[in-house]
């Protein structure tokens, strides 16, 4: 796709997934490159959320599951036995469908995954808290009222906060499944917008239901199709100007179309 | 019901439109050429009003893609349809004024009868409304291969333009009361030739539409 | 406009459909006036009898019960009786109770909904703890006796043994909603702390423990509640229906306030019978009613921050 070798940050190769018998992803090779944001576009339950799940190796949390092939990143094969899924998962951070805020004040959320890692100092947290905020867009609206509840916040206000609860902890990639899918048009703009501004920081790699927002945001689309039943299969990958100009494939165009069906 | 089914009926219908602007131009053509062969300034007179029509399908059928791009966000195959559907309707309405300036000449002629018998330009009109009738049909079916095969066409539009160049400069240094008729000619000469090259203009744009790339067929 | 959607549109103008008698709302509506009746019926005979109960209790104990039957010993007479040492022995016995089931409790609870593998095994326990919770106190009795004074060759009828019996008897209920309140703490909470590079044990910490406090809490009062009012395990293991010293440590003899009210009740005399008695009755539940109120008003303030 010519995309250079050392721009590479995640190299997933022949990934196969499986949930008890079914499998849920077939084969998926994809290259991600660094600094860009990602969009992978489907059909529910083509197993794009799964995928994404196997990046940082979520997917182990779920009883009776199996995942073949290798993801290499940074160098490694993620899944070696020797990775610690944890010391994975604080390089690459993951913001949810639903804002999921801890029941704790705004400061405490974006503060917890530092506090986990051990930063103790007072001052140091303040200071991780100011910034992730203000690269979530968020510093604006909150920084009177720190020590309020996160639930008090509106939903798009609540994801920005779990972004910058992300940020907090300085990943490398960050996944993202369907994060705007339950906001309004205007606070899905404002994450849209926050998104372009860190990719100089972060790769971004977002799932996403919502063709328009991956034709908007990303670089690069990867477009997964299920078959029989829900086996998720990579049809196409590629630029996402491209894809969305003139798509290679039949499965593309039809789904980009809206002529699924 | 299919997914889509109104919005696929609006594309087919912007299609169809194009179609029906494509027919009103080749009428126009022929028409024009009619008035000039006939010297008939009633029948070129007619041109020059109906051209306000195609002039008005231009703007409606612009105005239904941007409409229809607001509304349904046409991506990949579609969009590309629904650009080029745009940018054909732009050169069929030129396609039309060149019609109307050969109208326009026609009404400019004072004399009577033709010196001689417009062989080439005929020959070159006939190619025109020919190649017009293979790229409406090759937009229809999105055939890009029939669209390309029209360069060779438009060579042939090419060199008769040069043919009737010459022949009426040779014209018009034998016999001086010959030169507002020469002139004239070349004029419209020159009309059918852009005509035809619009018409690889609209070929070249059914190709993007297909394939996505573009192509040069005038180069 | 079609002509079927004309026809139809005709039809409706001949009769207006909200004039309509046609259905079979009215008698739906008394079948639903029938029902509520009833329901009112059952919810009157509740608090009614409870009311004459409770009527009937504070009107006994009215002049019995004042400062001095709260601090003196019993007696042998009804005028000079107090309930001070059971006082004493239940609130010990209580506290000791918190500390063991507490941690055996959320201990269980947590090991059985964080760390257990789901399978038949777990499934198996848990259906025993839910019918260990449905097993009558005086098994509980029993078991105590055996188990501590038996074979552990603890002395019966002391603050330790009768605290143990009593831990045995709401375990159950303590594990069972302490694992109510686990399971409570959203999935995408501890997706979220997980997602974020924490290890199991920082998001049972940090987000797990801490948002099943509240749940955990009201389970534990309630069923500190349930063991303050327990007698028969108690009577089983040996504690003393009345005793005249407050217990100084875990090892002293005690009796508690349901033992005492149980003993009293069967006393010969007026003032016992129709005085203390209910005087003690009211103490009692003056106490659950407390731990009752401070059990909801810790879940109203848990779900007020919920939302």
């Amino acid at each position: 796709m010519g995309i250079a070798k050392n721009d590479i940050v995640l190299e997933i190769k022949n990934l196969n997934f499986y949930y008890g018998e079914l499998q849920a992803l077939i084969n998926i090779n994809l290259e991600i490159k660094r600094n860009t944001i990602t969009s992978i576009i489907g059909p529910s339950g083509c197993g794009k959320s799964t995928m994404l799940r196997c990046i940082n190796r979520m997917n182990e949390l779920i009883d009776d599951t199996r995942t073949e092939g290798e993801i290499f990143y940074d160098g490694r094969n993620i899944f070696d036995s020797d990775v610690d899924p944890v010391k994975l998962r604080r390089k690459i951070g993951m913001v949810f469908q639903q804002p999921n805020p801890f029941p704790k004040n705004i400061f405490d959320n974006v503060a917890y995954g530092p506090k986990m890692y051990g930063t103790r100092n007072r001052q140091k947290l303040r200071e991780i808290v100011e910034i992730s905020l203000k690269k979530a867009a968020l510093w604006d609206e909150v920084k009177d009222r720190l020590l309020d509840k996160s639930l008090s916040l509106s939903g798009g206000q609540q994801q920005r906060l779990c972004i910058a609860r992300t940020l907090a902890v300085e990943p490398d990639i960050i996944l993202m499944d369907e994060p705007a899918s339950s906001l309004d048009p205007i606070a899905t703009m404002r994450i849209e917008q926050l998104l372009r501004e860190v990719t100089d920081d972060y790769t971004i790699i977002i799932v996403t239901n919502n063709m328009q927002q991956a034709s908007r945001i990303s670089e690069y689309t990867a477009f997964i199709n299920a078959k029989e039943r829900r086996s998720g299969f990579l049809v196409e990958y590629g630029r996402t100007q491209d894809l969305f100009i003139k798509p290679q494939m039949k499965q593309t165009e039809d789904y980009i179309s809206g002529r699924f069906g | 019901m299919k997914p889509r089914e109104q919005y696929m009926e609006s594309l087919r219908q912007l299609k169809n439109e194009i179609m029906k602007m494509g027919i009103l131009v080749e009428e126009a053509l022929s028409k024009a050429m009619k008035a000039l062969t006939e010297l008939d300034s009633d029948l070129a007179e007619s041109v020059i009003t109906e051209d306000m029509m195609i002039n008005r399908m231009e703007i409606e059928i612009e105005d239904r893609s941007i409409a229809l791009i607001a509304t349904e966000q046409p991506v990949a195959g579609d969009l590309r349809h629904v650009i080029t559907g745009m940018r054909i309707v732009t050169q069929l309405e030129r396609m039309g004024d060149h019609a109307v300036h050969i109208a326009k000449s026609t009404l400019r002629f004072e004399c009577k009868a033709f010196k001689k018998p417009l062989i080439d330009i005929s020959k070159m009109a006939e190619l025109c409304i020919s190649m017009h009738r293979e790229v409406l049909s090759a937009f229809m079916d999105e055939d890009e291969i029939r669209a390309r095969n029209l360069v060779d066409l438009d060579d042939e539009v090419d060199s008769l333009h040069e043919k009737v160049q010459r022949d009426m400069f040779t014209g018009m240094v034998e016999d001086e009361s010959f030169l507002s008729q020469a002139l004239q000619l070349t004029y419209i000469s020159r009309y059918l030739e852009r005509f035809a090259d619009h018409i690889t203009n609209i070929s070249e744009w059914i190709i993007y539409g297909k394939t996505g790339n573009h192509v040069d067929l005038n180069g | 406009m079609n002509q079927a959607k004309l026809e139809k549109r005709a039809m409706l103008n001949q009769e207006s459909f909200l004039s309509s008698k046609n259905d079979n709302i009215k008698s739906e509506w008394i079948k639903g006036r029938i029902f509520l009746l009833i329901c009112i019926v059952s919810i009157l005979f509740g608090i009614l009898s409870l009311a004459a109960l409770l009527i009937y209790v504070f009107w006994d104990a009215l002049g019995w019960l004042n400062w001095q039957f709260i601090t003196s010993t019993p007696s042998r007479f009804a005028s000079k009786a107090g309930i001070f040492p059971m006082l004493m022995g239940s609130g010990f016995i209580i506290m000791l109770v918190a500390l063991f089931s507490l941690p055996l409790g959320v201990g269980t609870a947590v090991y059985l909904e964080e760390y257990a593998p789901k399978n038949l095994f777990k499934k198996f326990i848990e259906i025993n703890i839910s019918n260990l919770a449905g097993v009558p106190s005086i098994v509980y009795g029993l078991l105590g006796l055996g188990l501590f004074v038996s074979f552990l060759d603890l002395t019966h009828g002391t603050i330790l043994v009768g605290a143990l019996t009593l831990t045995l008897r709401i375990l159950p209920v303590v594990i069972v909603t302490s694992q109510e309140a686990i399971k409570a703490v959203p999935v995408s909470h501890r997706r979220a702390s997980i997602g974020l590079g924490t290890t199991k044990w920082q998001m049972i910490r940090s987000v797990v423990l801490p948002e099943s406090v509240p749940g955990i809490m009201t389970g534990m009062i309630l069923a500190l509640a349930v063991a303050m009012g327990e007698t028969a395990p108690l009577i089983m293991i040996g504690a003393a229906t009345s005793i005249f010293t407050a217990p100084r440590n875990i090892h002293s003899s005690f009796s508690s306030l349901p033992l005492q009210i149980f003993a009293w009740s069967d006393f010969p005399g007026e003032g016992f019978r129709h005085g203390v008695t209910p005087a003690a009755i009211v103490v009692l539940l003056v106490i659950l009613m407390i731990m009752n109120g401070a059990a909801i008003y810790i879940r109203h303030r848990f779900s007020r921050d919920k939302n």
